[in-house]
């Protein structure tokens, strides 16, 4: 049970990198705000699976259970997702001004406009 | 039977990762995404998270997909092909996988109920909410009355994020000649 | 999406629902899944559902912008002054237990207007930047 107790949190992990590897490899402005958005819900599954108790229920209280998971990721995940949608928008709505702006949202295409300034 | 669902469907969001890495369609990609996420609240209803599963079904799957839809249909649908194979991420990528894996070799096993993230605090809010509180909710009770001042601080940022997108974007005020069309 | 009859059929009995389901959500949040958050966002998915058939116009015909901009304010102001109110009876901010007879009503009432507080900003920030977005094409 020694490496399957650790499964979860290393694909979690691999679920991360992939994130990771779109924010900083892919060149399209709206392409990084998706990676983004893997890296971020990966990140709740690692919580969450930090919170679970073997045998536990979900933690609204009835009389005929006992053992209940952890509430205190639950709460905090609540609002890390609350705040995740409303940094993306505001990085999105940049994305469209930036457009506005450079007539592209491709990085390199966005760096030559500048230094050719 | 929770360990066999967890698998099947973390290998699930394994593919669908890895394929919004390599599609240049970004409307494909954005569809991937809204997969993601609702493969992410189904993992959450497993773990059992319920509130949490609600929350990410409807927010990562509608408000988040829908914007990134709108945003595709301001900027353009196609992203440009690299020139050359990005060598330097995939080192990082790994450097940093491996470094989180060492770092997850210390910690208790999934599931196990001494672990002590359960310990202090935890334990005394499932024991007290029905007393100081009374309602079953535990999530909703910890939200709204235990750590109340951070959820106002949460909504701040929600109003805070509403305020940005219309100082950078704005609405058009209605014209006359509109509002007479379509009376 | 006007002109396509199944989808405004089919749209026109279910916005309703969607309504409806959210304000359920909405007030049992204290026994079940549920509270302020994902009500706030199915409100607002019902309205982007309604202005992704009708269009823009129409969805703006129905929610003012100045009303959506009131909302988004008082849903905040709500927030911070039920938490303000026990400050003026000696007792600590957003300490529920003040507003009833004993803990339990109290802290019900409480919890009750401050998940109202959150659902109505929620709901209002989420039409507000799905309109600022849907609505942009005509500024080009």
């Amino acid at each position: 049970m020694n490496a399957l107790g650790l499964y979860n949190y290393w694909i979690v992990i691999l679920l991360m990198m992939t994130g990771f590897y779109v924010v900083i490899s892919s060149g399209n402005l709206v392409k990084k705000i998706i990676g983004l958005n893997l890296f971020q819900a990966s990140v709740f599954i690692l919580y969450i699976s930090l919170g679970k108790v073997a045998g536990g229920s979900p933690p609204i209280i009835r009389e005929d259970i006992s053992l209940y998971s952890n509430p205190l990721p639950h709460v905090l995940i609540l609002t890390a997702i609350v705040v995740g949608v409303a940094t993306t928008a505001l990085g999105l709505a940049l994305v469209v001004r930036i457009k506005e702006a450079y007539n592209t949202v491709e990085e390199d295409e966005i760096h030559q406009q500048d230094e050719s300034l | 039977m929770v360990e066999t669902i967890n698998i099947v469907l973390l290998g699930f969001l394994v593919i669908v990762a890895v394929v919004a890495i390599r599609l240049h369609d970004l409307f494909a990609v954005v569809m991937m995404f809204g997969i993601y996420s609702l493969l992410a609240a189904v993992i959450f209803v497993v773990l059992d998270a319920v509130d949490v599963a609600f929350t990410e079904a409807a927010v990562g799957v509608g408000i988040s997909t829908v914007l990134m839809l709108a945003t595709l249909g301001l900027v353009g649908r196609w992203e440009k092909r690299p020139a050359h194979k990005p060598f330097l991420p995939l080192v990082v990528v790994l450097i940093t996988g491996g470094a989180l894996i060492y770092g997850t070799l210390d910690m208790p096993h999934f599931g196990k109920p001494d672990a002590p993230v359960h310990q202090h605090v935890a334990p005394r809010y499932l024991r007290d909410s029905p007393d100081e509180i009374g309602i079953s909710n535990v999530v909703t009770s910890v939200l709204a009355s235990y750590r109340g001042y951070d959820t106002l601080g949460e909504l701040t940022v929600i109003f805070t994020a509403g305020v940005g997108v219309l100082a950078l974007l704005g609405i058009r005020r209605r014209r006359q000649d509109e509002k007479k069309n379509e009376r | 999406m006007r002109d396509n009859e199944v989808l405004r059929i089919v749209s026109k009995i279910i916005i309703p629902v969607i309504f409806l389901f959210a304000l359920y959500v909405q007030f049992h949040g204290d026994y079940g899944p549920g509270g302020g958050f994902q009500a706030g966002v199915i409100f607002a998915a019902g309205l982007i559902l309604y202005g992704l058939i009708f269009g823009i116009a129409r969805l703006r015909r129905v929610v003012s912008i100045r009303f959506l901009q009131g909302l988004i304010a008082a849903g905040l102001l709500l927030f911070s002054f039920v938490g303000f109110l026990p400050l003026l009876m000696g007792r600590n901010y957003l300490d529920h237990s003040v507003f009833g007879q004993d803990a339990h009503s109290g802290q019900h009432l409480g919890i009750f207007l401050v998940e109202l507080g959150v659902g109505i900003t929620v709901a209002a920030v989420m039409v507000t930047i799905f309109i600022a977005f849907a609505g942009r094409r005509d500024n080009l």
